[in-house]
């Protein structure tokens, strides 16, 4: 099985985020990235389904600038081929549409069984990659997962539900993955392993230009969170509540 | 290359460590094993572990996760008869080929890639780590903007630089530099995790990493020595970086002190009568030989109103605060295979000694003292305080 896996740079809160008081939106000049952490748990699963079935671990990530060190680190960890896309703007946080249209160009060139990616990211503002990937290459997609086992000729995985509930899903043919943790935690590869994957191992380049987006979500403005002064409890019957909710929301302005 | 038989394995030890070819002439005396503070728990203390080796039970030795117990405290191999270096040698091989084969704690793996990703095991902001000197009262000069050359390059550390209780001792230092009129500057956010620690969890290629950033941006800068209130920064400096081509002065904060004794003398004050004790942490004491032991008790001594008494494990039969080779990020892990924690030994040797200060040397054991004197149920009873906090408070109140 060949397994293709999708890294997105995002910022790394670690940082105190700023709002560029000019364009209202996050200032990147300062901005630190790191790999999605789901990700990374995308790669694991990778790592996971070739250790018990063969086959290959392709990683393919936009080029943000600063991605090499966890692209030796995926083959450090037993990766096969790295690529990094490289293109217009890929350092000021495309968005997730822009995003799945470059790597679908990408795809055209690649051969896959399989795509895994993380289900979420810290910054998906306009949906989630790995959905609007599987739109564009018309797959099916299946999100939050947590598990998946090969079957004769099909996949089996298991799938978070909000409450609890999980489902097994039979999934064919190429498609499009969410993970929402691998079975294991992302293994530890030592640094001097690392460092040799740095001195034997290429990371590949494909350039990506001309991506064309039907739909893309302008961003207007964006505020860091405020920290209110307190909570308000209703209390009350469910009737009590609706009623003094729906008046709270009209007092203010929230509804007509 | 991954190591594949245990013979392989000592062969590794034999030719990667200095005096390794001395684990050849263990003894099977056990004296090693006795001394460990959690031998009692590890299913191969140094003994076993060799014993395994040499009746080539591989396997049996890559099964246990113990040898994560180890707190690198340097007691096995400082009393070693056949002088092998347990520590630095065999037991950190072995944490290496647990990594490599990926049997590593979660909590352990969390420090490790902060360490890797941020160049501090807290995970904290690289950009933050002067921010501990903003507002204060006393000037740090940070070198890069410095642009002046310094006598005293202070080498604050990971947990000098973040941890909220030690930054109080960093400030405590701080204030003791700047009346001394010493002239002094710290790298800030040039500034990584020395990587000792690091080291003794068998992670050497990060701490190589983490040295050789230390050290390029050391060398930026024109100072006369570097000193550091970090025993494992100090330990790392003088032993570990000279073998990646870095070799400059270093001293422990209280060796420096010492040299300026006439100058302190003056400056203490009674500020009431109290009675302290010392705990000698690993790494001034019995690793490598540092042997730092008289200037903690020649500074503490000093200070008028303290009267100084000695708890039964001193020198270099210290215990362990448990923070060292890793140990400072396996809480859980230890807990959860001895439960117990060598530090609520310590706090009751210090009170059954009649202690009101338990005084360190070193930014682990403040934090996890104070835990312990909590988790004992003695909150109130035992004041924990490093030796600069000690001294700022009878010099300024």
């Amino acid at each position: 099985m060949d397994i293709v896996v999708l890294i997105k740079f995002v910022p790394d809160l670690v940082e105190d985020l700023e709002i560029d008081a000019g364009t209202g939106l996050l200032d990147r000049s300062f901005l630190r990235l790191m790999p999605n952490e789901l990700d990374d748990h995308a790669l694991e699963e990778a790592l996971l389904l070739k250790e018990r079935h063969g086959g290959s671990v392709t990683v393919l990530t936009l080029d943000s600038g600063d991605v090499d060190e966890t692209l030796f680190t995926a083959i450090a960890k037993g990766a096969d081929r790295v690529i990094k896309l490289t293109g217009e703007g890929f350092d000021q946080g495309p968005s997730n549409q822009r995003i799945a249209g470059t790597l679908r160009q990408a795809l055209s060139g690649i051969h896959f069984d399989l795509i895994l990616t993380g289900t979420q990211a810290v910054d998906d503002l306009d949906g989630f990659v790995g959905a609007l990937l599987a739109e564009q290459l018309k797959l099916p997609y299946v999100g939050y997962i947590t598990k998946i086992t090969a079957g004769d000729g099909h996949l089996v995985v298991q799938k978070e539900y909000p409450g609890g509930l999980n489902a097994e899903i039979e999934v064919s043919g190429p498609a499009v993955l969410g993970i929402q943790a691998a079975e294991k935690p992302p293994r530890y590869v030592v640094t001097s392993k690392v460092m040799e994957a740095m001195k034997t191992a290429r990371i590949e380049e494909i350039a990506v230009d001309g991506v064309t987006v039907d739909t893309e979500v302008p961003v207007s403005a964006m505020a860091l969170p405020e920290s209110g002064s307190h909570a308000e409890m209703i209390e009350g019957n469910v009737q009590q509540v609706a009623q003094k909710l729906a008046a709270l929301l009209r007092e203010r302005g929230v509804v007509a | 290359m991954s190591v594949v038989t245990s013979h392989e394995f000592l062969d590794k030890v034999v030719q990667a460590t200095p005096d390794g070819k001395q684990i050849r002439k263990c003894l099977q005396c056990g004296t090693c094993s006795g001394v460990c503070p959690y031998g009692f728990a590890m299913d191969y203390p140094p003994r076993s572990l060799i014993a395994a080796l040499r009746a080539d039970d591989w396997h049996g030795v890559l099964e246990s996760d113990t040898i994560w117990l180890c707190v690198s405290c340097f007691a096995c191999a400082s009393v070693c008869p056949s002088k092998i270096p347990l520590t630095r040698g065999l037991l950190s091989a072995l944490k290496t080929e647990m990594l490599v084969g990926g049997s590593i704690p979660a909590e352990l793996q969390t420090a490790l890639g902060n360490s890797r990703r941020y160049g501090n095991a807290l995970g904290e902001s690289p950009k933050k780590r002067a921010d501990w000197a903003k507002d204060f009262t006393v000037p740090v000069p940070v070198m890069a903007t410095h642009k002046e050359p310094v006598d005293v390059l202070w080498f604050v550390g990971d947990y000098g630089s973040y941890h909220p209780r030690v930054q109080q001792v960093t400030r405590a230092l701080a204030k003791v530099l700047y009346v001394l009129d010493v002239k002094f500057g710290i790298l800030g956010p040039e500034e990584n995790s020395d990587g000792d620690t690091q080291a003794f969890t068998g992670e050497w290629g990060l701490f190589e990493l983490l040295a050789r950033k230390n050290a390029i941006a050391m060398k930026k800068y024109t100072f006369g020595e570097i000193i550091t209130a970090d025993p494992h920064a100090y330990n790392a400096l003088k032993h570990e970086y000279p073998r990646l081509g870095f070799d400059r002065t270093v001293k422990h904060h209280t060796q420096y002190l010492v040299e300026h004794f006439d100058r302190i003398k003056p400056l203490l004050q009674n500020r009431g009568a109290q009675r302290v004790t010392y705990h000698d942490p690993c790494y001034l004491g019995r690793a490598n030989d540092n042997n730092i032991y008289a200037e903690p008790r020649q500074l503490l001594q000093a200070i008028p109103g303290v009267e100084f008494v000695e708890m039964s494990h001193n020198r270099a039969l210290s215990i362990c605060c448990g923070g060292g080779g890793g140990g400072m990020w396996l809480d859980g892990f230890s807990w959860e295979k001895a439960h117990t924690r060598t530090t609520e030994w310590r706090i009751k040797e210090a009170l059954a000694v009649g202690a009101d200060v338990l005084a360190v040397a070193c930014p682990y054991e403040t934090p996890r003292f104070e835990d312990a004197v909590k988790s004992t149920g003695n909150e109130g009873k035992l004041a924990v305080k490093d030796i600069a906090e000690l001294l700022a408070e009878s010099m300024f109140g």
